[in-house]
């Protein structure tokens, strides 16, 4: 929905938010999600508008709302109605207009410190308690800088003033999110700076309607929250899809030359395409993976790129479209060469008919209304929030390369002629065993990020795959690959819960990434094993389908399941027999050291 | 703005708001003669009232207005002022 993206409209949104509803609900294969809302003031159209937001992400929320003003007593006391919801995240929603004692003007060092603590201490006990009731994520509002300065420019610097003290208790709160997995900051210090903080706490909606902030604004603020919750549910973008000429160098290289073109140190445009291809390589290190898509010749173009004073190479692109086809078919194509989904894109193009194209043709991806001035790119492109990264794991860092390491591998196949002296060649090794502490978040995440290798498209939050990990009657494993370009991390998950004699699988997924590799063998073979420990018969497989799980309908066939049944509308149930004679699939992966 | 001029547009953003085209409203209709416009809905009508007709309402006139043509009267006297 082209009015809910950034930039927006954000008085329109509140004005149309009933029929923009509507629209959205029409939507299929939505993800359910129950959010607590616990709010310090009116939190009424704050969640209304952030139910449009994550809707249009394909998340259902089901929110409970505290009574005005309420957050904290929901929070520390007895709450059966809030346990009888059993909510997947917590929202606090609090402003500055919570904080209950601030530094008086008579105030000693030693008093303006303890009111602090008090202040902190407050919040943490809150936290704490939450997460040991509750067990779920937490997400919590830092605090705006105050409508006024008594001690004007000497409040930031004063340990009395009031700025000063919002800025040491935000500190506060980072620190706790730097210790706590499932605790996240949403940043309205941040947002109501570059919303404006005069619009943003005009007074007049506090006094009238005790919202905290301006309902114009309410838009921006849900917006962000929304950012958060796409980005724990594993909902992020993956790939950043660049056109060249006029997008990552000012004129067009076929007419100008590489030497003509505009990009580094020597004038303004060129400076602000070089910030701009700067935000891009940054992008790039934090697990975003780059691909070029231009109308041009090809090696006329790289040129471009191969300047001195290029901030971007061509090393950093792991996938590359110059050519003269249409660009919807070049991401289409792109996506398939890197196995992902075309909706994981985001395509950036100055050209407003390229990206109409892009649009009408591949729905699902991203294209912002980037514009055409090179200085605002970055703008658009970052306060989307389409790679809003709340974890920023080892696994992301790393993932950029992944996806080179995986054209290297593309490039060796080709000298070879028999597909399995290649995997031969690859020397695999796989991590295959039940869940652990280190690998929780990446468990949930790929759970909820998986469609294509996805038997039966079950979500999991991070709370539930600890619960199931600790729950005898299940089984769970997690794969882990890596091979002589590089770790891919974990890649597959199996979740069974056990019956009489039999395992039912819940949950079989694998990252479309290592396709062809023999991981799904491994983890077949890592299955039946644990299943003759614990003297099970038979496993039992399920195959729902979705718009797109197409590739995985045969897969327990493959694996040597007989169907037992199917309805008209495609579901599928296989059953493996245990107890008969079994030879281990996988031939190319040396597992768990084996 | 002539107060038919601006019963016109005020009936736009009325059926924008609370998504029903067939909204129909003259000098007298209250929050009574509307399904959903309750406290929560009446703070939304202000903004969408302010933007559409690029006015501010006052504080002390937001909740003491009694029907729609005392709304019209405000939006008239900002304009006309």
């Amino acid at each position: 929905m082209k009015e809910l993206e950034y930039p927006f409209d954000g008085e329109d949104i509140i004005q149309k938010k009933k029929s923009f509803r509507r629209e959205l609900l029409k939507q299929d294969a939505l993800i359910p999600l129950r959010i607590a809302v616990l709010g310090g003031a009116t939190t009424n159209d704050i969640i209304k508008v952030l139910e449009l937001f994550l809707l249009k992400e394909g998340i259902r929320p089901e929110f409970y709302e505290s009574e005005y003003n309420r957050y904290y007593e929901d929070a520390m006391f007895m709450n059966p109605e809030l346990e009888e919801f059993s909510p997947e995240i917590i929202f606090i929603c609090t402003c500055n207009r919570n904080i209950r004692e601030y530094p008086e003007i008579d105030d000693s060092p030693e008093a303006v410190e303890m009111k602090l603590e008090n202040e902190y201490s407050r919040f943490a006990l809150m936290w704490d308690r939450l997460s040991s009731v509750y067990g779920c994520t937490i997400i919590q509002n830092n605090f705006e800088y105050p409508y006024y300065r008594l001690l004007g420019n000497r409040d930031a610097s004063d340990c009395r003033g009031r700025v000063n003290f919002i800025n040491r208790l935000n500190l506060r709160f980072s620190d706790y999110a730097a210790q706590h997995e499932k605790f996240f900051i949403h940043d309205i210090n941040y947002e109501s700076a570059s919303y404006g903080l005069e619009s943003w706490s005009d007074p007049f909606y506090w006094h009238m309607y005790k919202y905290a902030l301006s309902v114009p604004a309410i838009p921006y603020f849900s917006f962000n929250v929304s950012n958060i919750i796409k980005s724990i549910m594993g909902r992020n973008k993956k790939v950043l899809m660049l056109d060249m000429d006029n997008t990552l160098w000012g004129g067009v290289i076929g007419d100008d030359g590489a030497d003509n073109i505009e990009t580094g140190q020597e004038t303004p445009i060129g400076q602000a395409f070089s910030e701009f291809q700067g935000y891009v390589k940054s992008l790039g290190k934090m697990g975003v993976i780059l691909t070029l898509n231009s109308k041009n010749d090809e090696k006329t173009a790289l040129q471009g790129l191969l300047r001195a004073d290029s901030v971007l190479s061509p090393d950093d692109f792991a996938a590359k479209r110059i050519n003269w086809m249409p660009k919807s078919e070049n991401l289409i194509d792109t996506a398939a060469e890197l196995n992902l989904l075309p909706e994981s894109f985001v395509f950036v193009d100055d050209n407003p008919a390229e990206r109409e194209i892009v649009r009408q043709n591949v729905p699902g991806a991203a294209v912002p209304d980037i514009g055409n001035r090179a200085e605002y790119y970055i703008n658009i492109l970052d306060r989307s929030g389409f790679f809003e990264n709340t974890a920023l794991s080892k696994d992301d860092i790393a993932r950029g390369e992944m996806y080179k390491a995986n054209a290297r591998r593309n490039e060796s196949l080709n000298s070879f002629t028999d597909y399995g002296e290649y995997l031969r060649s690859l020397d695999m090794h796989g991590e295959i065993q039940s869940f652990i502490p280190a690998y929780m978040s990446r468990i949930a995440q790929l759970t909820n990020k998986s469609n294509q290798f996805n038997l039966t498209t079950r979500r999991y939050t991070q709370s539930e795959i600890e619960a199931l990990e600790a729950d005898n009657d299940y089984i769970t494993l997690y794969g882990k690959l890596s091979d002589k370009f590089g770790d891919n991390g974990v890649v597959s998950v199996v979740i069974g819960h056990i019956m009489e004699n039999a395992c039912h699988i819940d949950l079989w997924i694998m990252s479309c990434r290592v396709l062809k590799r023999d991981m799904e063998f491994a983890m077949m073979d890592s299955l039946v094993e644990k299943c003759r420990e614990r003297g099970i018969q038979k496993i039992i497989g399920y195959y729902y389908p979705t718009a797109k799980n197409g590739m995985v309908r045969d897969f327990y066939g493959l694996q040597g399941f007989k169907k037992t049944s199917s309805d008209p509308d495609g579901n599928t149930v296989w059953e493996f027999d245990v107890t008969e004679e079994y030879t281990a699939k996988n031939n190319y992966i040396s597992v768990n050291g084996g | 703005m002539t107060r038919e001029e601006v019963f016109e547009k005020l009936t736009e953003v009325f059926r924008t708001v609370f998504d029903d085209e067939e909204i129909e409203i003259n000098d007298e209709t209250t929050s009574a003669d509307i399904e959903d416009w309750d406290s929560f809905e009446h703070i939304n009508l202000i903004v969408a009232v302010e933007k559409a007709f690029s006015i501010k309402v006052p504080m002390g006139k937001v909740t003491t207005m009694k029907n729609v043509g005392e709304m019209v009267d405000i939006i008239l006297g900002d304009k006309n002022s």
